[in-house]
């Protein structure tokens, strides 16, 4: 199988499907011309032409509702954010008309539209420009929240975004543009609402999205070494959600550590982990813990950020926590 | 295929004896039907088939004891009568141990963690014992001491093991934080490495509490038989011992001339003849009691993990012999109830637990306790503290007994009371300012028709 790059994957799949159906334009900020920001999009004009590939204005609130009016009329925009924490700005178009436009029609209209764009930090970004908005977006009914972590599923759920025919937030994992991966070449899709077993283990069940997940893999290997056999689940879509793999995970392993860059108050781990009370109590042996970032605005000082997201050691010390290993 | 369960009725209840079978496997069954008989260590109880269909199997014997929430018996469609039931609803054999499993018992600790007094029952029955003892003594292990009143914990997963392996957690040791009982703790005994500590049957061998050398014989009799203790019988011994053996009791005891009382008690039931009502000489003790219980409030205390508790009710526990055991529903609120009210509730009160027909709710609680021998022509007792009470009074015969009254010496009619009172919740003053307070009532018969 080939291999490619997260980013070159991402951009297969929308070049790719843009062969097969002219109704998909793409719009945002420096797509064209400039080639993207990350280089997501870079070449594309150049295939598709400034018609389909749309350098826009700075007015995410704009683009981003002229782009859901054109989605109503029939065709199949994808934006970019060139972050997420520009969504802001676009928040009221996303929420109030994307989300809602099925609903209020009574099923006439649907907004099929993805919006896409690096989610998280861990680049020296600093507050403003470091969130992590799975759980603000997988709050809302009406959308549906995606954040893949390997080039395969980068390729395979951005071709199940463009023909899901509801608006889809596309969480990248920004920091994670340049890793490589094996990619298969061709159409297929890797369907919303099914988690991924990244390894599988029988002791403790360790469960991420994003970026998170390759940091779950190391911590295994780790554990590895020490005898502990753990199981990790990459989450892939927050909305839908598959509770069923989790629950089997669990059943079998009696022990989550949850993992996750955003903030712990009503976040993604906070969801599993009452998700796994409720449909495995009986199987727990521990309480279901929680690993997230610091409760402040993300710093800038490099010592700060790293202090302030996940790492492998505090992983791991969940881990001994759920498996009553801490020292004390 | 639906699973009925040994039910918990009340917080106290671990297990229960499944007396008897009222259907039989291929019966046909409605949601409510009772299916079988149950006694707990308080009462005797009907088990409600869960839902309509057929009874597909019966999992325990009669006679059998188990803990709560065990499979007794499926219900489903008629052709799965006889069917193996699927999964851990496995039968339950009353509980005994086999050779091995004393063995097992004597020569190894009883749980990984290591943290309590092990089960050390000795195993080695003596050799001229009968095989009767040998299937009855239990190797159990010892309690893990648990303060009055502290909860068990344990994860939801080792309950749900604990539950469908038969393993009786409070036997067990956690090491989890606060001494929760994890996977590990129950691992052994699940693999088979180990005896599990089975829900006690009811000739188990009391727990030592302290290690016994390994060499000791179990005590087994060396002539007569073992008597079955009912579970009630095990349960009051349990919590008799544990209160002798927690609480510091001291005792008060008071003479009461009941002279004005019987004459009280004799007008009012002359008045009462018509309506069949009649009031009894431990009625007017319990009004009596509830009344001075109103004028020294610190009487009407528990003492639960080093704190006291004042009750806002005055609740009057009265121990009712029964066959099997012993047990003291109490009169709620018995300050404020009339002494004709007090008579019938009581009345009705004794007769139900004399029949067994107790509902939880009339026996778990209470505030103050009585104890009354009077119709045994008794001279005086003293009580055990009925715990988390800090008192209980108990009350001898009236025996007519010479008396000195204003100068002369005359017939009186005297009945000893005792208090017992615990030392960490009372002291000796305020206990006989309080029994002054029951004589004064007693002597002064009117004020318990006046409050």
């Amino acid at each position: 199988m080939p291999v490619k790059t997260y980013r070159d994957a991402l951009r297969a799949a929308m070049a790719e499907e843009m062969e097969r159906d002219e109704s998909i334009v793409l719009l945002g900020e420096d797509i064209g011309v400039y080639g993207g920001t990350h280089l997501v999009t870079n070449g594309l004009i150049d295939q598709f032409g400034p018609r389909r590939v749309i350098d826009t204005p700075i007015a995410e609130n704009g683009f981003t509702g002229a782009a859901i009016g054109m989605a109503m009329a029939g065709l199949k925009p994808i934006v970019e954010m060139m972050t997420w924490n520009f969504s802001f700005q676009a928040a009221d178009q996303i929420l109030q008309n994307a989300a809602k436009i099925r609903y209020f029609s009574g099923g006439q209209l649907s907004v099929p539209m993805v919006i896409r764009g690096p989610n998280g930090g861990g680049v020296q970004l600093s507050a403003q420009h470091t969130h992590s908005l799975e759980g603000f977006y997988g709050h809302f009914p009406g959308l549906k929240v995606v954040s893949p972590v390997t080039p395969e599923d980068v390729k395979g759920m951005m071709l199940a975004a463009i023909r899901d025919p509801d608006p889809v937030i596309f969480l990248e994992a920004g920091a994670l543009y340049g890793t490589k991966g094996e990619v298969p070449d061709g159409d297929y899709t890797v369907e919303f609402g099914k988690a991924r077993i990244a390894r599988e283990g029988t002791d403790v069940t360790l469960i991420a999205y994003g970026r998170q997940v390759n940091m779950l893999l190391r911590v295994a290997e780790e554990l590895d070494g020490e005898g502990v056999s753990a199981e990790v689940i990459d989450l892939r879509s927050i909305r839908p959600f598959d509770v069923q793999t989790i629950v089997d995970s669990v059943k079998k392993t009696n022990r989550a550590v949850v993992v996750q860059e955003q903030w712990r108050w009503f976040s993604v781990a906070s969801e599993v982990a009452a998700l796994i009370q409720e449909h495995a109590f009986d199987y727990l042996d521990a309480p279901v813990e929680r690993v997230s970032g610091a409760e402040v605005p993300a710093p800038y000082a490099r010592n700060l950020e790293i202090a302030a997201f996940p790492s492998e050691a505090m992983i791991l010390e969940a881990v001994r926590r759920v498996l009553y290993q801490e020292s004390k | 295929m639906a699973e009925v369960i040994m039910p918990k009725m009340g917080d106290a209840m671990e297990e229960g004896t499944l007396l008897k079978w009222l259907k039989n496997p291929g019966d046909e069954v409605a949601e409510g039907d009772p299916i079988a008989e149950i006694e707990t260590d308080k009462v005797t109880l009907e088990i409600e088939a869960s839902e309509s269909g057929f009874l597909t199997n019966t999992l325990v014997e009669e006679g059998a004891t188990v803990p709560i929430g065990t499979p007794v018996a499926t219900i489903g469609p008629q052709d799965e009568v006889g069917k193996a039931p699927a999964g851990g609803a496995a039968r339950q054999e009353p509980a005994r141990i086999e050779d091995e499993g004393l063995e097992q018992g004597a020569d190894e600790a009883a749980h990984g963690a290591g943290t309590s007094t092990e089960a050390e029952v000795a195993g080695a029955v003596n050799g001229s014992a009968t095989a009767t003892a040998t299937a009855e003594v239990q190797a159990v292990p010892a309690a893990v001491e648990r303060a009055d009143g502290e909860r068990l914990r344990a994860s939801p997963l080792v309950k749900r093991l604990a539950s469908e392996h038969g393993i009786d957690l409070a036997q067990v040791a956690g090491s989890g934080p606060g001494g929760r009982i994890i996977k590990a703790d129950i691992a052994e005994f699940i693999s088979g490495a180990k005896q599990p500590p089975q829900a006690r049957p009811a000739a188990a061998a009391p727990a030592p509490q302290e290690q016994p050398s390994a060499a000791q014989p179990a005590a087994a009799p060396a002539t007569g038989s073992v008597v079955e203790m009912s579970r009630m019988k095990q349960r009051t011994g349990e919590r008799m011992a544990e209160s002798k053996r927690d609480i510091p009791h001291f005792y008060v005891s008071t003479a009461v001339d009941m002279s004005a009382a019987l004459e009280f008690r004799k007008q009012v039931n002359a008045s009462l003849e018509e309506s069949g009502g009649k009031v009894s000489v431990n009625d007017l003790i319990v009004k009596a009691a509830a009344l001075a219980l109103v004028d020294n409030p610190t009487i009407n205390r528990s003492y639960v993990n080093g704190q006291l508790i004042q009750h806002d009710t005055i609740d009057i526990n009265i121990a009712v012999a029964v066959e099997g055991g012993l047990i003291a529903p109490f009169v709620p609120a018995a300050d404020q109830k009339s002494l004709g009210s007090i008579s019938r509730l009581t009345k009705d009160l004794s007769r139900r637990a004399r029949e067994g027909g107790l509902r939880p709710e009339e026996y778990q609680g209470g505030t103050f306790t009585i104890s009354n021998l009077g119709m045994f022509d008794v001279e005086e007792f003293i009580a055990v503290i009925n715990p988390p009470q800090a008192a209980i009074l108990a009350v001898a015969s009236v025996r007519e007994t010479p008396v000195v009254r204003d100068g002369e010496i005359v017939i009186g009619h005297v009945m000893k009371l005792t208090l017992a009172a615990d030392h960490r919740a009372l002291d000796g003053a305020e206990v006989a300012v309080f029994l002054q307070s029951v004589k004064r009532y007693l002597e002064n018969p009117m004020l318990l028709a006046l409050s």
